[in-house]
This record gives C-alpha cells, structure tokens and sequence, in this order.
C-alpha cells in the first residue's frame, strides 16, 4: 500500500510549489520591499529618516510603553496561571477562556473601551476632566489599550506549562516549611522562568507592533503617537522613505523575536506544551 | 500518643457527579516510635488521610494533633511533617545537596543554621542513606532507589516529628523494593521517628509494620498486629483482603 505522503508526484510538486509561491509573496516579498524601500536613498538618508524629531519621539514613547506593558501583563500572567494551576475554584474553565478574549476581539474595540471609560463623554471622563488628570489622548491610555491587546500572552503559555508540571514540587516545598515567597522564586520560578521570557517577548513584540487600539486612544497629536502611528502619518503625508525606514526598525523586532522564540523553543521548552497563537 | 487524628470526613467534589466521601468519620492514633501501615486498596482514601495529615489536603469535619498540639488549623508549612510524596517529587533543577538541604535553607533567619552546619547536617544525611559523593548529581542522573533514599534524606533534614510516606516502593523494581524495605526497617529500628506509610501490598505493611491499619471505602476497617488481624479478622472484607 502506497503511503500518504508518497502519493503521486505531480500533487506533491504542485502543492510544495504553491506553498513556497504563497510564503514568497506574502512574507519574503514585502520584508524586502520595506528594506529595499528604506536604503533606497543610501544610509545617509536612512539615518536621517530615523533620527528626525518626529521618528524619535515616536520611537521613544513605544518603547516607554513596552516598558510599563510588559512588566504589567508578566506579573499578570504569573499570578493568573498561578491561580489556575494551583487552586481549585469555581468558573476556572470560564475564566481561562475570558483570558483568551483580546485575541478574538478586534483591537480597535479594545481601543473603544477606554475611549468609553475615560474620553470626554466617557463614564469617568467628566470626573477626570475636574481633576485635570489627562488618560485619553496620552501615555496612559496608550498603555491601557495596548495592556488589553497583549493581555493574554504571557497567561496563555504559561498555564499549560505548569499543568502539565503539576504541583508535587511546590507540596514538597510546603511540607519542608518554605512560605509562598520562598516556594515561588526557589521551587516554582526555576521551572518557568524560560515560558515567562517566551511570553514576554511575545508580549514585547505585539506591543510594540500595536497599531489598532492605540489608534482609537491615542489621537492624532505628533508627539504622542507610537512608531505604528508614526508610520501610518509619514506614509499619509507622503514621507514614503521615512516611513519605510521607521517599518524597518519594526521588523528588525520582529527577526529578533523570531529569533529569540525559536532559541527558547528549541533549547528550553518543550515543543508540545508551548502554546501556539 | 504522637499524632491522632479524629473524626476525619473528606468529600471530593466531582463535575456533574454527587460528592464522592474519601473519608468517613476516621479516627486513628499513631503511638510515639512506632511504624504503622495504612493498607487497602486504590481508591480506598489511605492517601487522602495521608495527605491530611501532612496539611496538604483539609479535611471537612475532624482533628489532627501532633504530640498533644492541635494542628487542623495549621498549614502543611507550619506543621513540617517529613512527607515522601510517591513520585519522590525532587527539586528537578537543585542538586542533591541542595535538595537536602532545602528545609534548612527556607528556616527563618534567626532559626536557619550557618553554612557550615549545614553542609556538615547534609552530609550527615548523606552517610545514612549511602549516598556519599552524589551530592552534585542532579535527581534525574539518580536512579530510583537512590531517589527515594533523597527523598527521604530531605524529609529527614527537618528533624520532623512524624515521617509520612506514601507508596514509598511502588515506583521501584523488586529487588530494590527488597533492600529498601530492609533498610527503612533498620533505620527506624535506630530512631523510632514515628512513622506512617501508605501501602496497597500486604507483604510490604506485614514485613516492614508494626501495627496495620486496613482501610477500606474511606473507612478503617481494623487496626493491629499481623498476627491479630489475621486471627481475628472483623469483618469479610478484613478476611478476603487478607486472604489474597
């Protein structure tokens, strides 16, 4: 009997090819157009895209942003899937799926919910507003929107690493006297400290990346927006190098993301219990 | 009498299904210095006692006390029974120095002895359990018996007022089991730390015991000697198990 994957050639060939032709104009294609695009005027020019005002204050507040969402949604994530591995309570199944909600819900409803909350005609807007506390249309804003976008990353990896670690070691650990402190950073931090670096550059990345909720909440002001934002206002105000230089800068983070995911994968964790988005 | 535990209920909950009783009002003493068997069959709720005991499970209704002090409202961190879990339950990423040496190490400060007490404490243990020169072995370059003996050595670095052990052969092949069951015996014949194991293997609790508690359905069924319980079997089920 013939085996599957040895079936006729023509299919096989057909089917390889039309993979390579999909990955090739979809992926490799625009990756080079961005960088083909960027060093076009030679890197005098490109580094002078990158060093104009508005690149920099741009670059400045994502990574300003990363810097308050990153350390967020980690200690997030490590209490969450603490919570849902080692206690037992009532709606742990339902609350493992609400987790998972801002990766179904487009960003841009993310975005909405804190326009709602905190804009002008929000529900918190007028008591902000008498305060003089300014959320919406600044850093704060941007970190709650991006915080609910990247929310689930770090959570979502490492819940089923730790299932499928059990809690043996931790009960060990209490038998032996250590308290909560002790048990987490001797006994159980040791055992996920790679899923919680693979979830926060994860995290990272998509944060940096974020164009759809920060959109809604960060207004069009040109020294409040995010290199996402900032590439989109080049782009519209036909600044086609500068805006191409700014993506380049994206996509380095995503190669060094990539990169850095397949180390972790390959050296530290498991393939199979590493969550896949 | 060194730990008592009494009146004892324990209900686990199951999805979609009535609460399924693991324990039913059970009431048993553990004389100073003496090693008892819990033996029944799986399921029976020997484990869940044990682990009551040890604080890591809390029981519905019922009292369990440790030389005379009340214990049900302690934590397993405060009660420090030496517990061996039945997967040995090793630090995987500790060596076995420092697996040994992890219940002196989480001492409060002012309780936590220095350094060099510690190495020469873990040492000591090291020696017990003929395990010189291992110590920077990491617990998967360890066979199984060797763990189990780690095991136990870390329990026992706490100086513990009673030992748990559950199933504490059952991952091993025969002829380790053998020499390990010869060997626990000898060490509590020297220390007489009362201890309690957990077994479902009658040959193991009638060898290695000095009393037997048969457990069955959540209920004790009989407590006693080998030569009482099989003189004077209370019940039918005391006898078939018995018999087996």
């Amino acid at each position: 009997m013939r085996r599957a994957n040895s079936d006729p050639g023509a299919a096989r060939f057909l089917l390889i090819a039309l993979l390579f032709a999909f990955v090739l104009f979809f992926l490799v294609f625009p990756v080079c157009v961005v960088v083909y695009e960027a060093l076009r005027g030679g890197f005098a020019l490109y580094f002078s895209a990158l060093t104009a005002d508005h690149s920099v204050s741009a670059i400045r507040l994502t990574l300003l942003v990363a810097l308050a969402v990153v350390p967020l949604n980690t200690i997030f994530g490590v209490c969450a899937a603490w919570a849902v591995t080692h206690f037992k309570f009532r709606g742990k199944a339902l609350l493992i799926s609400l987790i998972e909600i801002p990766l179904w819900v487009s960003p841009v409803i993310g975005g909405l919910i804190f326009a709602l909350i905190f804009g002008r005609q929000g529900f918190l807007g007028p008591w902000l507003d008498a305060h003089d506390i300014q959320i919406m249309f600044a850093y704060p804003a941007i970190v709650l929107a991006t915080a609910f976008v990247t929310f689930p990353f770090v959570a979502r990896g490492l819940i089923p690493l730790m299932q499928s670690q059990g809690s043996a070691e931790e009960e060990a650990a209490l038998t032996l006297g250590a308290n909560g402190w002790q048990l987490f950073w001797r006994v159980t931090f040791p055992k996920i400290k790679w899923g919680i670096l693979y979830g926060m550059i994860l995290c990272n990345a998509r944060a940096m990346g974020e164009f759809g909720a920060v959109s809604v909440v960060a207004g069009s002001v040109d020294d409040r927006i995010t290199m996402p934002l900032q590439i989109e206002q080049y782009f519209l105000n036909f600044g086609l190098q500068q805006a191409f230089a700014l993506a380049s800068l994206l996509l380095l983070l995503s190669a060094l993301t990539l990169a850095i995911k397949i180390a972790l994968e390959w050296r530290h964790l498991a393939p199979n219990i590493v969550h896949r988005h | 009498m060194s730990v008592a535990v009494s009146h004892i209920s324990k209900q686990f909950e199951t999805r979609g299904q009535r609460a399924v009783a693991a324990l039913r009002d059970v009431s048993l003493e553990v004389q100073t210095g003496e090693l008892l068997a819990l033996l029944g069959p799986s399921g029976s709720g020997k484990t869940t006692l044990l682990r009551i005991i040890a604080g890591l499970e809390i029981p519905d209704a019922g009292q369990v006390t440790f030389v005379g002090e009340d214990v049900t409202e302690k934590s397993a961190y405060e009660r420090k029974a030496g517990f061996v879990f039945q997967a040995y339950a090793l630090f995987q990423h500790m060596t076995v120095f420092e697996n040994i040496a992890f219940g002196l190490r989480v001492l409060p400060a002012k309780k936590r002895p220095k350094a060099d007490a510690i190495v020469k404490r873990v040492t000591e243990l090291l020696q017990l359990i003929q395990l010189e020169g291992y110590e920077k072995r990491l617990p998967s370059q360890l066979s199984g018996g060797q763990r189990q003996r780690v095991a136990l050595a870390r329990a026992l670095a706490i100086e513990p007022r009673v030992l748990l052990l559950d199933e504490p052969f059952g991952a091993l092949d025969a002829k380790v089991r053998k020499d390990l069951r010869k060997w626990l015996r000898h060490f509590h014949d020297q220390t007489h730390l009362t201890s309690l194991f957990v077994t479902h293997d009658q040959d193991e609790a009638f060898e290695l015991a000095d009393r037997v508690v048969i457990f069955n359905e959540g209920r004790i069924q009989q407590i006693g000697s080998v030569a009482e319980l099989r003189e004077n079997p209370v019940n039918d089920f005391v006898r078939e198990f018995l018999e087996v």
